[in-house]
């Protein structure tokens, strides 16, 4: 347990509060410190969590920002994990943590699964009995699936393999987004493989669901583990999803699997693996110019691999764009969060100060490696956000998935 | 199948800082200003959110000090071992001239040539080189009636404390001070954020403002100088500033508060922000804990990610990770200290027989002068004075021979030796 041992590190320094964007927005949410490490010696000696945990989003930047090496977000996940174990998940909870379910369900009838969530109406409906507010950015099923276009698709032969995790949103949601991060793989000169894969179980693991994220992300992991042990990488444009197989199955949920542990070891960020291969003079340079001013957001779990913001790296790479890189922490939606009727508000509030620097940016085209993140950030913005991967995609001339 | 991923690297900078405190902010971004491509990797944020955004060269020698420029020279004579030893007055004066550049939109007052002397949270009239200009106002020298303004509910500032205490300070050239203390009660709004930091929102917003000079205007008497907890604003300070002295009338200063700091969190973002536009990369969040090199030329650090330990390579490398209170010096329950990144030769340690803390806590202990030593380009070195690295340059609380505490010398020498580390790779390459 050492995510809960690291509170002994916590000087109360209030730099994780000083950061942290949703007690400042809500008076639900006391702050990082209180309802982290202090609420926990209280938890370690059997108190039972109290609600305000649930209003923690996870988006981890009080972990990123402490100086002393407390594991704050993993604290108060694993609190949350407690509540509801102790309270019993809310049906809503069950249901918008388990995407691939509701992606199953929703793709064979998507034209009328996408009017259902257009429909004013309806959706009210949804917020009185589900809780799902009425306005949040759910996105629209695309009706048919990456997977589906992945088992047709015959990628050509190479030298090096790589393997693509591409998760939910992707599939039932962006099969273009996948369609594009292949061909910018193979471009450069790499057999993409796409295994079967289920949901990384992040969304359950957030929502408090642990047993039920460690069955989803060790059966996931199984799945990816026998190209990790013969060396292959395995990258992933969903960037939270990723940083899920890299740590936080292990950190947050306590997963001792030796799947998960060498796919720990192989899994990479899209964008990470792409400038890695470039600053190895391996990565095909080949742009076109696009002359486009582009904002970048980098979400809060892609800032959780601590790896930079390499994205904003190779979109320097692409002649005439201009990269601008945005302050602003965190877009609200973490996950599932914003979604929720009690927290929607909250989840706006923390968005805007992104939302206006997307709107003073004069940006062309808003880029971000999150695939909540951009349907929060193209609904409070109105900007059309990408993953930046479509923009290399572009500039190398692949043409339109 | 294919060839190891195990070798992929990141691309090259020419300077890699570790730590994102006042020392590795500045040499970040003299060597960005100079069009070097930087990063700068931190473990978390550093003491610029606690420490008050003044600049203290030296505030304390046998007593409070009048002039770091007449007196540094004496005291770097009577502490060889001081890093302001190697740092001429030139140098420091330099450095801060350039700090001030960089932050001009906070307006910093002062020099090196005459100590402004400010109060402190609890009273005490603390002597310091440079002050924001929002603080400028607070200046005791001249004396003055002051007014000390708490608001209800603000946590950790007790003005009534600080007046007391104030009222009782003997000034230099018997300036006559006198204080009394106003509260104010305006509104706080729905979010009860009672931190110094969420103060600093709502004077963000104008329908604050306006409570705070309706409450204030009935209470203050003509001439009083009004001080405020610091936290007037973030991005928008020097206007919240600006507003509240022509509104009132009076002169206006903020007072440094106890952590978080107000005026602290706007330097980082200042300096951050400058960074950024510069092209550097900022990543908070990642530990350093080690170093690839061949002899005494480092070739990379390797920082922890999520996934697998990452090389970062560059040309020349500063450490800025602090001392003790921020583990960029470690004491393990042996006695024994380390330099956890590159395990640096440590200078500055008590004889073996010698003991290394005194019994009172605020008495002088032996191992607080702990720390690296370095050459005159900034570099650490071993006993021998060899450099251990010829491109490893070391900055701030993490070197040696200081107790910035008791001198109230701390953000003076981050300043200045993140300054001077920058400027002596400029010259090497």
């Amino acid at each position: 347990m050492l995510v809960r041992d690291s509170l002994d590190h916590c000087v109360k320094c209030t730099i994780c509060e000083s950061f942290c964007p949703y007690s400042q927005a809500t008076p639900l949410f006391p702050g990082p410190k209180y309802v982290g490490p202090q609420a926990e010696r209280f938890r370690r000696t059997g108190s039972s969590p109290d609600i305000s945990v649930d209003y923690c989003s996870g988006c981890g930047i009080c972990t990123q920002v402490c100086p002393h090496g407390v594991k704050i977000a993993e604290i108060n996940s694993q609190a949350r994990a407690q509540l509801w174990e102790e309270r019993g998940i809310p049906l809503r909870n069950q249901l918008i943590a388990r995407p691939s379910v509701v992606g199953r369900l929703g793709t064979p009838v998507a034209p009328l699964a996408n009017w259902t969530l257009r429909n004013r109406v309806l959706r009210r409906l949804g917020e009185r009995l589900l809780g799902i507010h009425r306005d949040a950015a759910l996105p629209l099923f695309a009706g048919r699936t990456f997977q589906r276009w992945a088992r047709k698709h015959v990628s050509p032969a190479a030298g090096r393999t790589i393997v693509y995790f591409h998760a939910c949103g992707t599939n039932y949601y962006e099969p273009a987004v996948g369609q594009m991060t292949v061909e910018v793989l193979e471009h450069n000169g790499f057999h993409v493989v796409v295994p079967p894969q289920d949901c990384c179980g992040l969304p359950l693991q957030s929502n408090g669901n642990f047993p039920a994220a460690r069955a989803y992300v060790q059966r996931l992991a199984a799945n990816l583990a026998p190209y990790a042990r013969e060396g292959c990488a395995i990258v992933s444009n969903s960037t939270s999803c990723g940083l899920m197989l890299k740590r936080e199955a292990r950190e947050i949920l306590d997963v001792e699997d030796e799947d998960v542990a060498v796919v720990s070891e192989s899994m990479y960020d899209l964008s990470e693996f792409l400038f890695l291969l470039h600053g190895r003079g391996e990565l095909r340079t080949d742009f076109k110019p696009l002359e486009l001013t582009v904002p970048y957001h980098a979400p809060c779990q892609q800032q959780g691999h601590g790896i930079g913001k390499p994205a904003l790296d190779l979109l320097a790479l692409i002649p005439g764009l201009r990269a601008i890189e945005l302050d602003a922490d965190c877009c609200g939606i973490a996950g599932t969060y914003g979604l929720k009727k009690e927290k929607y508000e909250i989840s706006m509030t923390v968005g805007e100060r992104l939302f206006s620097q997307l709107r003073e940016s004069n940006g062309d085209v808003a880029a971000c490696d999150s695939e909540t993140c951009r349907w929060q950030i193209e609904h409070g913005s109105g900007m059309h956000a990408v993953h930046p991967v479509e923009l290399l995609h572009r500039a190398y001339g692949l043409g339109a998935a | 199948m294919n060839e190891a991923h195990g070798r992929l690297v990141p691309a090259s900078y020419d300077a890699v800082v570790i730590g994102a405190g006042l020392a590795g902010l500045t040499a970040a971004l003299r060597l960005a200003e100079e069009g070097q491509r930087v990063a700068v990797l931190a473990k978390g944020v550093g003491a610029t959110h606690l420490a008050p955004a003044t600049i203290d060269v030296l505030g304390y020698d046998d007593g409070p000090v009048d002039s770091p420029a007449r007196t540094l020279p004496e005291f770097a004579d009577a502490n060889p071992q001081h890093p302001y030893r190697r740092l001429s007055i030139d140098l420091i004066r330099a450095s801060l001239d350039w700090f001030k550049a960089c932050l001009s939109d906070h307006g910093y007052r002062g020099g090196l040539d005459q100590n402004l002397l400010v109060p402190t949270a609890v009273g005490v009239a603390k002597p310091t080189a440079l002050v924001p200009e929002t603080m400028a106002a607070a200046d005791l020298r001249q004396g003055g009636r002051f007014i000390f303004v708490g608001f209800r509910g603000l946590k950790d500032f007790f003005p009534a404390y600080l007046a007391d205490n104030l009222a009782r300070t003997p000034l230099p050239g018997g300036a006559a001070v006198t204080t009394r203390v106003v509260e104010l009660s305006p509104p706080l709004g729905v979010a009860r954020d009672v931190s110094a930091t969420g103060f600093a929102r709502r004077f963000e917003r104008a329908d604050f403002r306006e409570s705070v000079l309706a409450e204030l205007g009935r209470h203050l008497m003509p001439g009083e100088i009004v001080g405020f907890p610091a936290v007037l604003g973030l991005e928008g300070a020097r206007k919240v500033w600006q507003e509240l002295e022509t509104r009132l009338g009076h002169s206006v200063f903020e007072v440094a508060t106890l952590p978080p700091s107000v005026p602290g969190i706007r330097l980082y973002e200042t300096m951050t922000g400058a960074l950024r536009r510069r092209g550097a990369r900022l990543v908070v969040g990642t530990t350093v804990a080690g170093a690839e090199g061949s002899g005494n030329r480092l070739e990379g650090v390797v920082a922890h990610t999520a996934g697998r330990p990452l090389t970062y390579r560059a040309n020349s490398f500063v450490l800025a990770t602090g001392g003790f209170a921020s583990g960029g010096l470690q004491l393990d329950s042996s006695g024994e200290v380390r330099e956890p990144v590159f395990d640096l030769p440590v200078a500055g340690l008590p004889g073996p027989e010698e003991p290394r803390f005194e019994r009172g806590y605020f008495d002088e202990h032996a191992i607080s002068r702990a720390g690296v030593a370095v050459d005159a380009s900034s570099r650490p070195i071993d006993g021998e004075g060899t450099p251990v690295y010829e491109n490893l340059h070391a900055v701030g609380a993490t070197l040696s021979g200081a107790v910035p505490w008791r001198e109230a010398s701390g953000n003076g020498l981050s300043l200045a030796s993140g300054y001077a580390a920058a400027s002596a790779i400029l010259e090497a390459s």
